[in-house]
C-alpha cells in the first residue's frame, strides 16, 4: 500500500501489506497473519537448500547495489568459524524511508527474515544495526525481539529445533557512512565508523574478523515470503523480458509530488505511470522537472528520461541512472537545481568519514563552489573546475561516498547546465565572497 | 623462508621478484621505484587512506593503492603512467586546498613530503578560490606541538600510538573536512616513545617543541651515530648546525630500533654541546696545572704509572676501541679496570620487537664487560694505596674525594675536568665526545655498531682512541695505531668474542658478536 495513502490497485503489496495495521506489530498478530511459518520451515531445512532457493528466486540486494542475495549467501561455507549476519537498518540515504516503515509496522517480519538469514549462512548470531535517529523503529524491533525470545522463537533452542539463533539490536549514532557495510561493522565493533579496505571482503573477514554476510532490511524481509511460497511464486513479479530483476520493491517517494509515501510495485513497473498515477503526479499547476530515482547517490533524470524509464535494475541503467535504494526524489519546475544540488553535496561533505583525501577535501570544496554559484558568485571556470574535481573524486577512494557526491554534480551539470550558467550570468547576489574572482574577470 | 612462494611482476618496466603477499609499494621499493605515499609506513598497519600511492595495474578496472594491493604473478604496474600521475596530482591538489602554504615559517620545510611530491608531481598553481579552513595550534604535551592547518590526516601518529605504543591517546575527531587529530581528554603525549610521532608525520603538522624554529632542514649537517642514552643502541642521526648539535633523530634499523627512538635518547643531544670543555692538554707543574703540548702531557701521564699498578676508571660510553687500548695499558701495568653505571626505569615499546629504553643508561657497558672491566658503585675497593689512576670519561659525579685518596696520582682523560679532582690531577688529556669521533659500541644484545663523527672537537682535543693509542706507546705497550679501524682489527684479532668482525663490514647497521653460541649469550644475559 502507498502508506500513508490508501493502497493503489496497481501496487503489489507483499512486504507492505500490513503497513498501518497495528495488530501486525505484535507476535500474536503476526502469527495470525502467517508469521514465523517460513522460519520454522527453514530451520528444518539445510542451509545450502535455502541458499539455492534464494539464488533461484532471483532476489537481489535492496540496499542499493543489487547484488544477488543467494549468491552472497553461498559464499558462507560451514568452516567451523563463527559466522555473523548483519542486517543493515542504517537507512540514511537522502530520500529513502522504506526500511523505516518495515521496522515500524512489521518488526516481526524483519526478525523472522534475520533469523532465517542467519540459519542460511551458518550463523548463530545476527545483529540488526538501526539508524540512531530511528527511535520508533528501534523500539518496535527491540520489542519484537523480546517477544520472540520469550516465545522461544529466538535463543538457544530456536522454535524448538535445537538450533541457536541470537539477534541483537544496535543503534547507530548518527553517521550516514555507517550504512556502508564495512563502516557498519567497525561501528558495531565499537570503533569509529570508517569503511575498511577491501579485500578482505566481509565473507572472508567481516565483523570481528569473522565471515560475515550483510543484507538490507528489505532484502531479509523478502526472504520468508520466498521460503514460504517458493521461487516460482516470486518470479511472477517482474517484467517478462527481464529475468534479471525479480520481485517486488518498495519505493519511497518524496519531494514535489501530490502523494508522497511508500509504494510497493513489481520490478519493471513503468516509471511514468508510477509518478503520475500511483503518486498522483505533480502538485496542481506545476510540472515535474527532474527526478532522482534511487536515493541521492544516483544520477539525476530529466522529466523526459524519467517518463521513459522502467523501475528495475536494468531499466534504470538503460535510462542512465541506477535503481539504488528506491528513494525517489521529485523536483518540479519551481525548484532551482543549483540550490538542490548544492544541498546534496553539503550533505556528503558533512558525512564524509574523512579517511580518503579526495573525499574529505573534495566534498567540501565541491560544496563551497556549489554554494558560491548558488549565491550568485559563480564564475565560468567554476563549472570546469567542478567537473575536474568530480573526476578526481570518482573511483579512487575506499568507499563510494566520494563518487556519490560527484554524481549529482556531474549529472546536474550535464542536464541542467543552463541553470548554472544563468546563475553565473545574473551574478545577482548582494553578498560578496572574499577572495572570489568576479564573474566579469572570467 | 625457503617455502615462501615468490611472485614475479613488472614495475615500471623492471622485472621484480618478491615473496607472495608483498605490497606493490614495497615491491616497487625493492626495484628502486618510489611510489609517492603519505599514510603508508613500513612500521605501521596499512591504512590506505591518503590515496597518494595510486598506481595503474594492467587489467585492473580502477587505479590501485600500492600500499594495500598485494603483488600478483605477471602483474604489469605503471607508477608514472598518465592516469596514475593525474590521480596523484588530484590528491595533491586536495591536500593543499586547505593547507596554509606557510613553508617559509614551517619547521618541516626542506624535509616535507608534501613539498617534495608537490614539486615532483603536483600542480604549479591552485584552483581553490574559497576561504581556507583555520584551526588553532594545539599543545599535545610532551615534546609535541600539533599544527592542525598543516595536517593531511594520514593517521600515522594515531596508528603509532594505538598499535606500537599501545597507548591510544590520539584519534581522528570530527569528520569531513572538519576532521582533525584529537587527543584523549586528560592525556598527553608524555609516553617516552611518543616523540616518534614527530618523525612519523610526513608534513609539518606534528613538530618538536624543542626543535621549534631552531634551524632550517637544509642548513643541517647529518652524520650517522648510535644513541648513548641506554644499552639498546638505537641507530640515530646527529644533526648539527654550525657545529652545534640541534637534534637526534632515529635511523631505521630493523634489528635494533626499527624506526624509533625514545625521548631520553633524543634529549641527550644537549650533553654533546657542553661549553665547559677541556680543550688543551694540562700538566701540573709546581703545584699548578699548566697548559702543555700533547707530547709532554702524554709523557707526564705515562710517567705516573711507572712501576705502579694502574687502575682505570672508565666511562661505559667509551668506544670498544678506547676500552681495548685501556685494557692493554692495564695489562702492561698489571692493574684493573672498573666502570660505574647509571640505572633507570625500563620503558618498553610494546609494538616493536625487542625495543626498550633499557635500565642500563650507557651505550657500551656490554663492551666494557667483555673487555674485562667490572662494574662498581664506588672506588674504595678498586683503588689501593699507591695505585696510579686514570679517570677516562667518568665525570665522578657523586664520588667522594676519599675514594681516590689512596692513589699515588690521578690523570684525567675526558671532556670536562671534574671540580672534585681539579686540585689533584697530575695531567689532563682533553678528548672528544661520542659525536666528535668515530668508533663502535656493543649493545646489550651483543651487536657491534659503528658511529661516525658529527661535529669537530673544541680546541686541540683529540679522539679518545687516538690519545689512548699514544699513551699506550708512551707506557711501553705494543702496537701503533693510526686509524680506529686498526684498533678494531687488533681487538677482533685478540678477543674471541669479537672474532671475525671487520670494521668496514660492520657498515652502518652493525653486526652481532660472532658466534652467537652459549658463551656469547651467557655474557649478554648478565
Amino acid at each position: 500500500m502507498g502508506y500513508p495513502h490508501p493502497s493503489h490497485p496497481r501496487e503489489t503489496p507483499v512486504l507492505s501489506k500490513y503497513f498501518g495495521d497495528p495488530e501486525a506489530r505484535t507476535l500474536a498478530g503476526w502469527r495470525a497473519r502467517g508469521g514465523y511459518e517460513a522460519l520454522e520451515k527453514a530451520l528444518a531445512t539445510d542451509p545450502v537448500e535455502i541458499q539455492n532457493l534464494v539464488k533461484d528466486s532471483g532476489l537481489r540486494g535492496r540496499g542499493g547495489a543489487g547484488f544477488p542475495t543467494g549468491m552472497k549467501w553461498s559464499f558462507m561455507k560451514p568452516d567451523g568459524k563463527p559466522h555473523y549476519l548483519c542486517c543493515n537498518g542504517d537507512e540514511s540515504e537522502p530520500g529513502t524511508f522504506k526500511d523505516r516503515e518495515i521496522m515500524r509496522w512489521t518488526p516481526h517480519a524483519l526478525v523472522e527474515g534475520v533469523a532465517l538469514g542467519a540459519h542460511a549462512i551458518y550463523a548463530e548470531t545476527a545483529y540488526i544495526y538501526i539508524r540512531g535517529e530511528f527511535t520508533e523503529p528501534y523500539a518496535r524491533v527491540a520489542a519484537a525481539i523480546d517477544e520472540a525470545y520469550a516465545a522461544g522463537i529466538l535463543g538457544a533452542n530456536a522454535m524448538g529445533t535445537g538450533k541457536r539463533v541470537d539477534v541483537h539490536v544496535h543503534r547507530g549514532a548518527g553517521a550516514y557512512i555507517c550504512g556502508e557495510e564495512t563502516a557498519l561493522m567497525n561501528s558495531l565493533e565499537g570503533r569509529r565508523g570508517n569503511p575498511r579496505i577491501k579485500p578482505p571482503f566481509p565473507a572472508v573477514a567481516g565483523l570481528f574478523g569473522k565471515p560475515t554476510t550483510i543484507n538490507n532490511v528489505e532484502t531479509l524481509t523478502a526472504v520468508p515470503h520466498i521460503v514460504k511460497n517458493g521461487a516460482e511464486w516470486y518470479k511472477q513479479f517482474g517484467r517478462a523480458d527481464n529475468p534479471k530483476s525479480i520481485g517486488t520493491k518498495l519505493f519511497s517517494v518524496c519531494g514535489n509530488i501530490s502523494r508522497p509515501g511508500n509504494y510497493e510495485v513489481a520490478l519493471g513497473f513503468p516509471f511514468k505511470e508510477f509518478l503520475y498515477d500511483l503518486c498522483g503526479g505533480p502538485l496542481p499547476g506545476r510540472e515535474i522537472k527532474a527526478v532522482i530515482p534511487g536515493g541521492s547517490s544516483v544520477p539525476i533524470l530529466t522529466r523526459e528520461e524519467a517518463e521513459g524509464a522502467l523501475m528495475d535494475y536494468e531499466g534504470m541503467v538503460a535510462a542512465g541512472t541506477m535503481l539504488g535504494s528506491g528513494g525517489v526524489i521529485v523536483f518540479d519546475d519551481r525548484q532551482d537545481m543549483v540550490r538542490q544540488i548544492a544541498r546534496l553535496t553539503r550533505f556528503y561533505a558533512h558525512e564524509s568519514c574523512a579517511q580518503c583525501s579526495q573525499c574529505r577535501e573534495g566534498t567540501a570544496w565541491t560544496t563551497r563552489i556549489m554554494e558560491r554559484i548558488r549565491d550568485g558568485q559563480g564564475t565560468a571556470e567554476d563549472l570546469d573546475t567542478l567537473l575536474s574535481i568530480a573526476d578526481n573524486m570518482s573511483g579512487k577512494t575506499i568507499c563510494v561516498l566520494s563518487d556519490s557526491c560527484a554524481t549529482p554534480v556531474v549529472s546536474g551539470l550535464k542536464k541542467f547546465r543552463h541553470e548554472f550558467e544563468a546563475k553565473i550570468a545574473a551574478n545577482r547576489s548582494m553578498v560578496t565572497v572574499p577572495g572570489a574572482p568576479r564573474a566579469s574577470a572570467a | 623462508m625457503a617455502d615462501v612462494k615468490m611472485v614475479s611482476l613488472t614495475i615500471e618496466g623492471r622485472p621484480v621478484t618478491v615473496p607472495d603477499g608483498t605490497s606493490i609499494l614495497e615491491a616497487a621499493k625493492s626495484a628502486g621505484v618510489l611510489v609517492p605515499h603519505y599514510c603508508y609506513h613500513p612500521g605501521l598497519p596499512v591504512a590506505g587512506v591518503c590515496r597518494m600511492c595510486l598506481v595503474e595495474v594492467e587489467k585492473f578496472p580502477k587505479l590501485a593503492p600500492a600500499c594495500a594491493t598485494t603483488v600478483g604473478e605477471g602483474q604489469v604496474v605503471h607508477v608514472h603512467s598518465a592516469k596514475a600521475l593525474e590521480a596523484r596530482k588530484g590528491v595533491l591538489e586536495f591536500l593543499l586546498i586547505n593547507h596554509p602554504l606557510d613553508c617559509p615559517i614551517c619547521d618541516q620545510a626542506g624535509e616535507c613530503e608534501l613539498q617534495d611530491y608537490t614539486f615532483a608531481e603536483g600542480r604549479a598553481d591552485s584552483r581553490y578560490r574559497e576561504p581556507k579552513r583555520f584551526n588553532p595550534v594545539e599543545d599535545f604535551g610532551g615534546d609535541v606541538l600539533y599544527v592542525q592547518n598543516r595536517c593531511i590526516l594520514c593517521t600515522r601518529c594515531v596508528r603509532f600510538m594505538d598499535d606500537v605504543v599501545h597507548e591510544p591517546v590520539l584519534n581522528v575527531s570530527e569528520r569531513g573536512d572538519r576532521a582533525f587529530i584529537g587527543k584523549a581528554e586528560g592525556h598527553d603525549l608524555t609516553n617516552p616513545w611518543a616523540g616518534n610521532v614527530v618523525d612519523l608525520c610526513p608534513v609539518g603538522a606534528l613538530l618538536s617543541k624543542d626543535f621549534l624554529n631552531k634551524a632550517r632542514a637544509w642548513e643541517l649537517d647529518r652524520a650517522p651515530t648510535v644513541c648513548t642514552g641506554c644499552s639498546q643502541g638505537c641507530n640515530a642521526v646527529a644533526e648539527t648546525r654550525d657545529n652545534v648539535v640541534v637534534r637526534l633523530k632515529p635511523r631505521p634499523n630493523e634489528d635494533v630500533n626499527q624506526y624509533y627512538m625514545c625521548e631520553v635518547g633524543r634529549q641527550g643531544y644537549r650533553d654533546f654541546n657542553r661549553r665547559d670543555r677541556a680543550d688543551q692538554p694540562l700538566v701540573r707543574l709546581n703545584g699548578q696545572l699548566q697548559v702543555s703540548d700533547w707530547e709532554d702531557a702524554i709523557n707526564a701521564a705515562a710517567q705516573t704509572t711507572e712501576g705502579r699498578r694502574l687502575v682505570v676508571i672508565a666511562s661505559p660510553n667509551l668506544s670498544n676501541e678506547s676500552l681495548f687500548l685501556l685494557e692493554r695499558m692495564i695489562g702492561e701495568r698489571n692493574g684493573a679496570g672498573v666502570f660505574r653505571l647509571t640505572r633507570g626505569g625500563e620503558s618498553v615499546l610494546p609494538g616493536a620487537k625487542d625495543l626498550a629504553l633499557r635500565a642500563e643508561r650507557a651505550a657500551n657497558a656490554t663492551g666494557a664487560r667483555s673487555l674485562g672491566f667490572s662494574e662498581v658503585t664506588q672506588f674504595t675497593n678498586a683503588v689501593r694505596s699507591g695505585d696510579a689512576v686514570f679517570v677516562v670519561g667518568d665525570q665522578l659525579d657523586g664520588i667522594d674525594a676519599s675514594e681516590l685518596a689512596g692513589a699515588s696520582s690521578v690523570v684525567y682523560i675526558g671532556t670536562a675536568l671534574p671540580a672534585s679532582i681539579a686540585g689533584t690531577v697530575t695531567a689532563v688529556l682533553p678528548v672528544t665526545n661520542t659525536l666528535e669521533e668515530e668508533g663502535t659500541f656493543t649493545n646489550l644484545r651483543g651487536r657491534v655498531q659503528r658511529y661516525l663523527q658529527a661535529r669537530t672537537a673544541p680546541g686541540v682535543a683529540r679522539p679518545t682512541w687516538y690519545v689512548l693509542a699514544d699513551l699506550l706507546v708512551a707506557i711501553g705497550g705494543n702496537g701503533r695505531f693510526y686509524l680506529p679501524s686498526e684498533v678494531f682489527a687488533a681487538l677482533s684479532a685478540t678477543h674471541t668474542t669479537f672474532a671475525g668482525l671487520d670494521y668496514e663490514a660492520l657498515g652502518l647497521r652493525g653486526l652481532p658478536l660472532a658466534p652467537q653460541g652459549a658463551t656469547a649469550s651467557a655474557e649478554v644475559t648478565v
